[in-house]
């Protein structure tokens, strides 16, 4: 934290009279970089939270054998979407924390008080988040499938749906989190704002399998979510910044 | 446009509700029983789903009106987030629950009309789906409004997330376009109507009905939201203490 306070400091500095002008694209990679490597250095330095995530995540996919009986065929027409609903439950969770601890120790408010758009630090927040948690989700996910017995082609559409919308669920769950920042029972709200919002995502997700199994090839659902990844990347950090300001003003 | 403003004020507004309410209760009872009276014993029965379509009297006022509805408080809420209107939040929370009751009859009246005709209470069915997402947005705003202690807080908050829900709203009304999925495709559209002229009059009364029943039921709600929410005011126990 203590480079961008000095960063916001210099900006404080100034006359306040005067506008201040957007800082320049080098000031501005170097700001998300700032974040990004901090953020990176917390979830390394602190493994367990991350890591707890992950074992939610191969411990749901593991129950549903269990749950609805070991036949292969069945398991096959129904990996995808198991994969799948883990992954958000598990995206989920992980990201419930995602600004209340920044909130309770005041980082949240020199975010907000920084020279830097808003937005783009969250974005760096929230690509230091998918980096250290639910990327470790999506590379194990080939592993899980093999306990389904998919096929090889079919765990390479499995693994490249969750690639491109994993990204989606944290972008769009941070929505969830910023709002619920600091409140009580904040992680159940949060899936219960959110989940509705990620309908598509796991539709298409799951659906790239589905497509790729009845050999009408996946490339519309992966259309589609990349689609969806966009507009998120576009839309939810400006969001997220919005509320944020109203959590903590 | 200055009534707006004048009326932009809970004090102002709240004598303003008080006296539309009662006669937007009778335009809803005399329209809904006119409407039922059109839909069940005038209109022909249909030479395909004999007499169970008649839920549409129903079923249709009632979809159309949650889709309306969301769209109704997302505004207010958006008006609330960015004049910092009180009364924008306020009609906000107001709509909600008459949103999600609207779209709960939806649904329950569609699995009611799906067993005889299509032999199964649920699909997931494009439609279906969405409006079943947009049941969860509603209660996600009122749980959200509900979780926040600071009323001002939990106004922007739920507002913004109301903003973010409007993309389902699309969603719905066109799934059963862009999905050619179980749900029949509308029957009204611009370029033209295919049902019988009794069945169209009748759902074009009830749906006039449930406007006029969704009004009055918001308009009651925000009278208590005001009241509530401005108890410490003078006005407020001048009001209840009068008879």
């Amino acid at each position: 934290m203590n480079e961008l306070s000095k960063l916001s400091a210099t900006q404080v500095a100034q006359p306040l009279a005067a506008v201040p002008a957007l800082p320049s694209l080098p000031s501005l990679l170097q700001g998300w970089r700032t974040v990004f490597v901090q953020e990176m250095r917390i979830a390394f330095r602190r493994p367990g939270h991350t890591l707890a995530a992950l074992m939610f995540f191969v411990m749901v996919v593991s129950l549903f054998p269990l749950g609805v009986g070991p036949e292969p065929a069945l398991l096959r027409r129904m990996a995808a979407g198991v994969v799948w609903v883990a992954a958000l439950l598990a995206c989920m969770l992980s990201l419930s924390r995602l600004f209340a601890d920044d909130w309770q120790d005041g980082t949240l408010e020199s975010l907000l008080l920084a020279a830097y758009p808003l937005p783009l630090l969250v974005l760096a927040k929230l690509a230091a988040h998918w980096c250290s948690s639910v990327l470790l989700l999506v590379l194990i996910s080939p592993v899980l499938a093999l306990q389904f017995d998919l096929s090889a082609s079919a765990t390479g559409v499995l693994f490249v749906s969750l690639l491109l919308g994993t990204p989606v669920l944290s972008l769009v769950g941070a929505i969830g989190a910023a709002l619920t920042v600091g409140l009580r029972g904040a992680g159940m709200l949060m899936s219960l704002l959110t989940l509705p919002l990620l309908v598509p995502v796991l539709i298409f997700g799951a659906g790239a399998v589905d497509a790729h199994q009845a050999d009408l090839g996946a490339g519309a659902h992966f259309s589609v979510l990349c689609a969806l990844l966009l507009l998120a990347l576009v839309a939810a950090p400006a969001v997220v910044a919005a509320a944020l300001r109203i959590a903590v003003e | 446009m200055n009534s707006i403003f004048y009326f932009a004020a809970p004090q102002r507004f709240y004598p303003l509700a008080g006296r539309l309410i009662p006669g937007l209760w009778l335009a809803a009872a005399l329209l809904g029983v006119f409407g039922l009276y059109l839909g069940l014993v005038r209109a022909p029965v249909d030479a395909q789903q004999g007499q169970a379509y008649r839920i549409i009297f129903v079923h249709v006022p009632a979809a159309w009106m949650s889709m309306l509805i969301y769209l109704a408080m997302a505004g207010w809420a958006g008006v609330g987030l960015v004049f910092n209107s009180r009364l924008a939040s306020m009609m906000a929370c107001a709509l909600a629950p008459t949103g999600a009751i609207m779209t709960f009859l939806a649904l329950w009246t569609g699995a009611l009309w799906g067993k005889p005709t299509w032999g199964t209470w649920w699909v997931w069915d494009a439609r279906l789906t969405s409006e079943l997402v947009l049941l969860f947005l509603y209660v996600g705003f009122m749980a959200l409004h509900g979780a926040i202690e600071d009323v001002r807080r939990a106004d922007r908050a739920a507002g913004l997330l109301a903003l973010v829900g409007v993309v389902n709203v699309p969603i719905i009304y066109f799934s059963v376009k862009w999905w050619n999925t179980l749900h029949q495709g509308a029957s009204i559209s611009p370029s033209g109507v295919s049902m019988a002229t009794p069945m169209l009059v009748g759902m074009l009364v009830m749906t006039l009905a449930f406007w006029a029943y969704c009004i009055a039921a918001a308009l009651m709600r925000v009278r208590f939201i005001i009241l509530a929410r401005e108890q410490h005011t003078g006005w407020v126990q001048k009001t209840l203490e009068a008879p």
